[in-house]
């Protein structure tokens, strides 16, 4: 789309525009262009020299078993938080679009944890489930369960999952909410006439229109999955035990960081790159489609 | 009208859900670290306990700075990223919209580009960037990088595209200039989008974390999420009464942010995004 009246002028866009453009090339292009570069070369043991090796960071990356591991655990781990924070925030959602008493608190009262950091949020559950010191964490110990999310693996991921995905309810939530209001009353209200109730009404008429919703959300959800949490997994587990709870963003923080393994390291940057690339584009083609309607 | 039980009832476990773990750190930062450590933890707060938030404002906790320089620093970071991306990107979005020059397309892809690449894919170069500009370890270097943001050019190019033609040739008719327009006419009409947006990137600049952990190893650079992080360390001898109140504090100042200012950021979040 353009505009029809325009300014005159070609020196003040580009002044107006510099800063952006600087901060983007400075920030943004020249560490990009610095980890491809770095994906294709190799560095020996004290960093002294550097050798270029093509695309064989990527093809160790991609026959190393760690990191098959990590990305099937990262998948999972997505699709879970995905299908929870969205399966809780729809619920909620189709119940405060009623017509109750009270509906503006409700909301009010269910938006409010958008603002908690992701890290924080990791706290506000370690001080719930902590198995000495928090609440539920001693009441499962009590009641016969073996409650120690710092040692069993499969207890770690389930925490993981569940303080990621607490904190993202309220976002799913704002945007299926105006998704249903954005359904008009005529619709349902014929449904009804109809005879189509409850469950059906909402499978055959509501979640229909409401696609373009969910859709969206996915990819959002899915984004914020596998890159914001990194905060979320490093306050709670740290990756462990051992790398039961090691996501790729993970992974890269550790064997950048921490093991110093640079050529690898960019290299996991750019297959990330790639991913979230092809994520943006789904979510525009979605988007678009979403204009279209 | 009939009393819909069933919708109250989801509502309300709802609101649990989100209000409980929140209750429950609250109440329990005001009880003794050792009865905590021992899981001894009550669900009603203890009103003589209080005195721990004006201890952990003042003194902070083992190995971390006191809370006050921590809730300075993220207020500073949080509201130097949301002007400062708000600044950049009204001005890049005005050129956009409302100029025609050389390079415009090729500007508008490399802003484009911005939003496939969190700093979560692209760790150790942008480290080593930082360290190659000497900005580790620093203020500008905690802020600065995160300023640059594709989301909100997008956003303000769209609003800006929406304005009315007839507005702005009538601007131009009483001899305003591209200042003067952006100033007086522009910036009013989209004082919505603005308000979103500022609690939008408040929240984002507040609550980041792998992008200070990676810049400012100096203890007196600590954010606040950060601390956090650092105080429940190792749990040998965390005192978890400081941990709780510590906790209570981060969430409080982004929280309030959307709860004053909820009803433009609901919209603009639901625009915002298209």
């Amino acid at each position: 789309m353009e505009r029809r009246t325009i300014f005159p002028g070609r020196l003040l866009p580009v002044l107006l525009a510099a800063p952006q453009i600087v901060l983007t090339a400075v920030f943004f292009l020249w560490p990009a262009g610095q980890a491809m570069w770095f994906s294709a070369a190799r560095q020996d043991a004290f960093g002294l020299r550097t050798e270029f090796v093509g695309f064989e960071n990527f093809s160790d990356l991609l026959a190393d078993p760690l990191y098959r591991e990590s990305a099937g655990r990262t998948a999972l781990f997505c699709a879970a938080i995905a299908a929870l924070s969205m399966g809780v925030a729809l619920l909620l959602a189709v119940f405060a679009d009623r017509d109750i008493r009270g509906r503006a608190a409700y909301r009010t009262l269910l938006i409010w944890p958008y603002a908690i950091a992701p890290a924080v949020a990791a706290v506000l559950w370690i001080l719930v489930l902590h198995p000495q010191v928090g609440l539920l964490g001693r009441w499962l110990n009590r009641h016969g369960i073996a409650w120690d999310y710092r040692l069993r693996d499969a207890q770690a991921m389930s925490v993981v999952v569940l303080a990621s995905a607490w904190k993202q309810v309220s976002y799913d939530f704002i945007f299926f909410l105006a998704g249903l209001q954005a359904i008009p009353r005529t619709v349902t209200e014929a449904a009804r006439m109809d005879g189509a109730r409850g469950w059906r009404r909402f499978r055959t008429i509501t979640l229909p229109l409401l696609a373009p919703t969910v859709l969206f959300l996915l990819v959002v959800n899915l984004v914020y999955a596998a890159f914001d949490t990194f905060g979320t997994v490093q306050a709670l587990t740290g990756g462990g035990p051992g790398k039961a709870t090691e996501t790729l963003v993970v992974k890269v923080y550790r064997d950048g960081v921490v093991n110093l393994d640079l050529g690898s390291s960019s290299a996991q940057s750019v297959l990330l790159m790639a991913a979230v690339i092809a994520l943006t584009a789904l979510q525009f083609r979605v988007l678009g489609r979403r204009r279209a309607d | 009208m009939r009393t819909d039980w069933l919708a109250h009832g989801v509502l309300g476990a709802g609101v649990l859900l989100f209000a409980l773990p929140v209750w429950l750190v609250l109440a329990g930062s005001t009880q003794p670290a050792d009865v905590i450590a021992r899981g001894d933890l009550s669900l009603v707060p203890d009103l003589h306990g209080l005195g721990i938030y004006a201890d952990v404002l003042r003194n902070g906790g083992p190995g971390v700075t006191p809370l006050w320089r921590m809730l300075l620093v993220s207020f500073g970071m949080a509201l130097v990223i949301a002007l400062g991306k708000i600044a950049i990107s009204v001005l890049s979005a005005y050129a956009v919209a409302f100029f025609r020059w050389p390079g415009r397309r090729l500007a508008f892809w490399v802003i484009f580009l911005t939003l496939m690449l969190p700093v979560e894919v692209r760790i150790i170069p942008t480290y080593s960037v930082m360290a190659g500009l000497g900005l580790i370890n620093s203020f500008t270097g905690l802020t600065l990088p995160l300023v640059a943001s594709a989301t909100a050019t997008l956003l303000f190019r769209q609003v800006f595209l929406a304005v009315p033609d007839e507005l702005m040739e009538a601007a131009r008719m009483d001899g305003a200039g591209p200042w003067r327009f952006l100033r007086d006419i522009l910036l009013p009409v989209s004082a919505p989008n603005l308000a979103a947006l500022f609690v939008i990137l408040f929240v984002y600049g507040w609550n980041q974390y792998l992008w200070p952990l990676l810049v400012a190893t100096d203890p007196r650079l600590d954010t606040v999420v950060i601390g956090i992080v650092k105080m429940i360390g190792s749990e040998v001898q965390t005192e978890w009464n400081r941990v709780m109140a510590a906790a209570v504090l981060a969430l409080l100042p982004p929280v309030a942010v959307v709860l004053l200012m909820q009803r433009w950021f609901v919209k603009g979040l639901a625009e915002g995004d298209k």
